[in-house]
């Protein structure tokens, strides 16, 4: 189907019925429980999911396939989101407009910074792109201010031109009308359920592009790129100019970081220059290299795994913890939240630091590796008699999830 | 001509501190080629060595005024630093007064035992691993110590002043035969600036005329015949790494009063840190020290206003852009070897 094979369409399936039906999965716990608070069903926060599920998914290409790491990659983010505001502010908040031109803005931005930067590889081209993205953050926080707005960031105001829209135009964003915030309220079990029309909209973006990450890496394109990761010079002495094909992975994975960007600013039209900072760059390499470089799925895990983090993991405070040790003695309890709460709250970052360093250290294939450990480990233990245990001994090369 | 030699002094006490880092980046590049960028994280551990002294000194216990009262009634406080108590309060306030130049001593004890269990316990582990690995590890390393500093520190900046004596600006143009008023230089970055011209004379030293340098500097060009002759290099290069935390480290220590210490310094330091390491040329010393020199005073010129006039935001992008020149033109950098890290 879709030019895929059997295994790949199961996939793809798999992957659109869990993003349709994110919004009943993570909300697994009863309203009013102390549990409540760790669903994530909430539409601001499944919209993040999806959107830096595509940020990843694009950096994926770029680094998983060809291994040319970037710390630069929220410059075209950011580039996404002013132009998408742009296009809210002159044309229409219809959505549309304004993520086409954040997808092509980008993309030039891309294909700029990847002329240049591309010349070089290793830590290089990875010093090169932080370069050029903080070139872009300091400038769109000093100069540009007249199309960056500076420090307090571009906003969409009520006389703007907006020449699309007539005169009784939504003042929000918008698909042909229908608001972006617009939801559906469900209560059912005690569980509320929000279907929201942003997060709906992302989520079809998101397996679009989801779709076409996996096209790339069955395609001759995607082994090409493979091939540079492995060994470039093999590869020249073939006949192959490799600059061409990292090029273009490079200028598809800035499109895709755009197109986060455009829908950042779709669902909440506001773009700031902190958005292009190294520390957002560093953000997404934390994001697919705890999912898994260079396998389908595991950026889209490594980012939703982070910004459940930040979002849910943060508001773990003492007296959340002090209510969940209150079946202890009131001395061990005070020993257990006074070492754990550190590593919560406020202190997720810590946390997330730790796991990182852990994957790396450990699992250098991210989550999807010990995904497939698990997996094997289980297999193996249901049939004994296999003998050999090989899946241990391939460190490093990280299978993809499809195969 | 005053204007000028100004620009080049306010450049000077950044570029000391880009020096000192890029140093301590180049010499763990050069020995064990580790790429660290938990380095940041080092300088910013050193800065806080500083208020941690200046912390411990100011320790205080608290007795009852037996006359005087506060405003409610209740007998007023009184604080007295410990250090007071035990030296005499003369003694007890000058130790508080040269708290900064005094956690210099304190740091580098500090800052090579850090050095010493990232190298044994982490870094040790990613040699034979790619170098992409190498940075995503320490990056991480970076984000721990920084929110472990966060944690224990709070997430504002700490200010801790320079001694009395340091403190304010003098006129050093007139020194030098220049009108009053020109060139008006704070005393403290003067001083910094000596102090990393020192720190960086004496690493250069050491590793010129000790034979422990010698034989680093051997590891650095052949690691294997250096192993091969019976030299246990690892343990030197760990050493090395000790010495290139406390380099990193004094340079926090130092920056302290220039800047107060928060727990996010280290990462912005990093970035240009990095930046002039590669303009200076991977794995070159010297090439290190000019680049971060060069940096900071281009840095300052590029903030003069008639040149903001000419090309606006150039104080922004002045860094990048050189270092994007240089690496497109000059791809080793400026002072770099033939055959070190060359892709």
């Amino acid at each position: 189907m879709l030019g895929l094979n059997t295994k790949d369409t199961r996939l793809l399936l798999i992957v659109i019925a869990l993003t349709l039906s994110t919004p009943i999965l993570l909300q697994p716990f009863a309203e009013g429980t102390g549990l409540a608070q760790f669903n994530a069903g909430y539409p601001d926060l499944m919209q993040r999911f999806a959107i830096f599920g595509i940020f990843a998914i694009g950096f994926n290409i770029l680094f998983g396939l060809t291994g040319y790491l970037s710390f630069g990659h929220a410059a075209f983010l950011g580039v996404g989101s002013y132009s998408a505001v742009w296009m809210f502010k002159l044309l229409s908040m219809n959505i549309l407009p304004g993520l086409i031109l954040a997808v092509i803005v980008s993309g030039l931005f891309a294909l700029l910074i990847g002329f240049v930067s591309l010349r070089r590889s290793g830590i290089y081209f990875s010093i090169l792109t932080l370069a050029f993205a903080q070139m872009s953050f300091n400038l769109a926080y000093s100069v540009l201010t007249p199309i960056t707005n500076g420090e307090t960031g571009l906003q969409v105001t009520l006389n703007d031109p907006r020449i699309l829209d007539g005169v009784n135009a939504s003042p929000y964003t918008n698909l042909f009308g229908l608001p972006m915030s617009s939801s559906v309220k469900l209560e059912l079990l005690g569980r509320l359920f929000t279907f929201n029309l942003g997060y709906y909209f992302c989520a079809v973006i998101a397996i679009l592009a989801f779709y076409l990450s996996l096209r790339i890496f069955r395609s001759p394109f995607g082994l090409m790129l493979r091939a540079v990761k492995c060994n470039q010079q093999r590869m020249s002495y073939t006949g192959l100019n490799a600059r061409p094909y990292t090029l273009a992975a490079f200028v598809i994975s800035g499109m895709y970081a755009g197109l986060a960007g455009g829908l950042l600013a779709a669902m909440d039209p506001l773009a700031g220059a902190e958005r292009m900072q190294w520390t957002a760059s560093g953000e997404v390499v934390l994001m697919t290299i705890l999912g898994g470089a260079g396998t389908l799925m595991g950026p889209v895990l490594g980012a939703g795994f982070i910004k459940y983090f930040e979002n849910i993991f943060s508001k773990i405070n003492d007296t959340v913890l002090h209510s969940w040790f209150a079946f202890l003695p009131d001395g061990i309890e005070d020993a257990l939240v006074f070492v754990v709460q550190p590593f919560v709250g406020k202190g997720w970052q810590l946390t997330l630091g730790l796991v990182f360093m852990l994957v790396v250290v450990f699992l250098p294939g991210g989550l999807m590796e010990g995904g497939q450990r698990i997996s094997a480990w289980i297999r193996r233990k249901s049939r004994k008699d296999d003998g050999r245990a090989d899946s241990e001994h391939r460190p490093g090369t990280s299978p993809h999830i499809a195969e | 001509m005053d204007v000028i030699l100004l620009q080049i002094l306010n450049g000077l006490d950044k570029g000391s501190a880009y020096a000192l880092i890029a140093l301590g980046l180049t010499l763990i590049f050069g020995t064990l080629g580790v790429v660290n960028f938990a380095h940041g994280a080092l300088f910013m551990i050193g800065a806080f060595c500083a208020v941690t002294l200046s912390r411990l000194i100011n320790l205080s216990y608290v007795t009852l005024d037996p006359v005087k009262t506060d405003f409610l009634g209740n007998p007023a406080k009184i604080k007295t630093p410990y250090v007071e108590a035990w030296f005499g309060p003369e003694t007890g306030a000058w130790l508080i007064d040269w708290s900064v130049p005094l956690a210099i001593l304190f740091a580098i004890p500090v800052m090579i035992a850090v050095g010493f269990i990232m190298e044994r316990g982490l870094i040790k582990h990613f040699y034979k691993r790619p170098h992409a690995d190498q940075i995503l590890v320490t990056f991480g390393l970076a984000i721990v110590l920084q929110e472990v500093i966060k944690y224990f520190y709070g997430a504002n900046p700490i200010p801790t002043p320079a001694p009395e004596l340091f403190r304010g600006s003098f006129d050093f143009g007139v020194l030098i035969g220049f009108d009053p008023n020109a060139i008006i230089y704070p005393y403290w970055r003067l001083v910094y600036f000596a102090f990393s011209a020192l720190v960086i004379g004496a690493v250069f030293a050491f590793l010129r005329f000790t034979t422990f340098g010698m034989v680093v500097r051997a590891g650095m060009a052949d690691r294997e015949t250096v192993g091969l002759l019976g030299i246990d290099i690892d343990k030197r290069f760990t050493i090395m790494f000790g010495i290139a935390a406390a380099v990193a480290g004094l340079a926090g220590v130092m920056y302290a009063p220039i800047n107060s210490p928060n727990y996010h310094m280290g990462m912005d330091f990093l970035v240009l840190s990095f930046v002039v390491v590669v303009v200076g040329g991977m794995g070159s010393l010297p090439g290190a020290v000019l680049a971060g020199f060069l940096l900071g005073v281009l840095e300052s010129f590029a903030s003069m206003n008639w040149i903001k006039d000419i090309i606006p935001g150039i104080d922004q992008v002045i860094i990048y852009l050189v270092a994007i020149i240089i690496l497109l033109t000059r791809p080793r950098g400026l002072m770099g070897k033939k055959g070190v890290m060359e892709d």
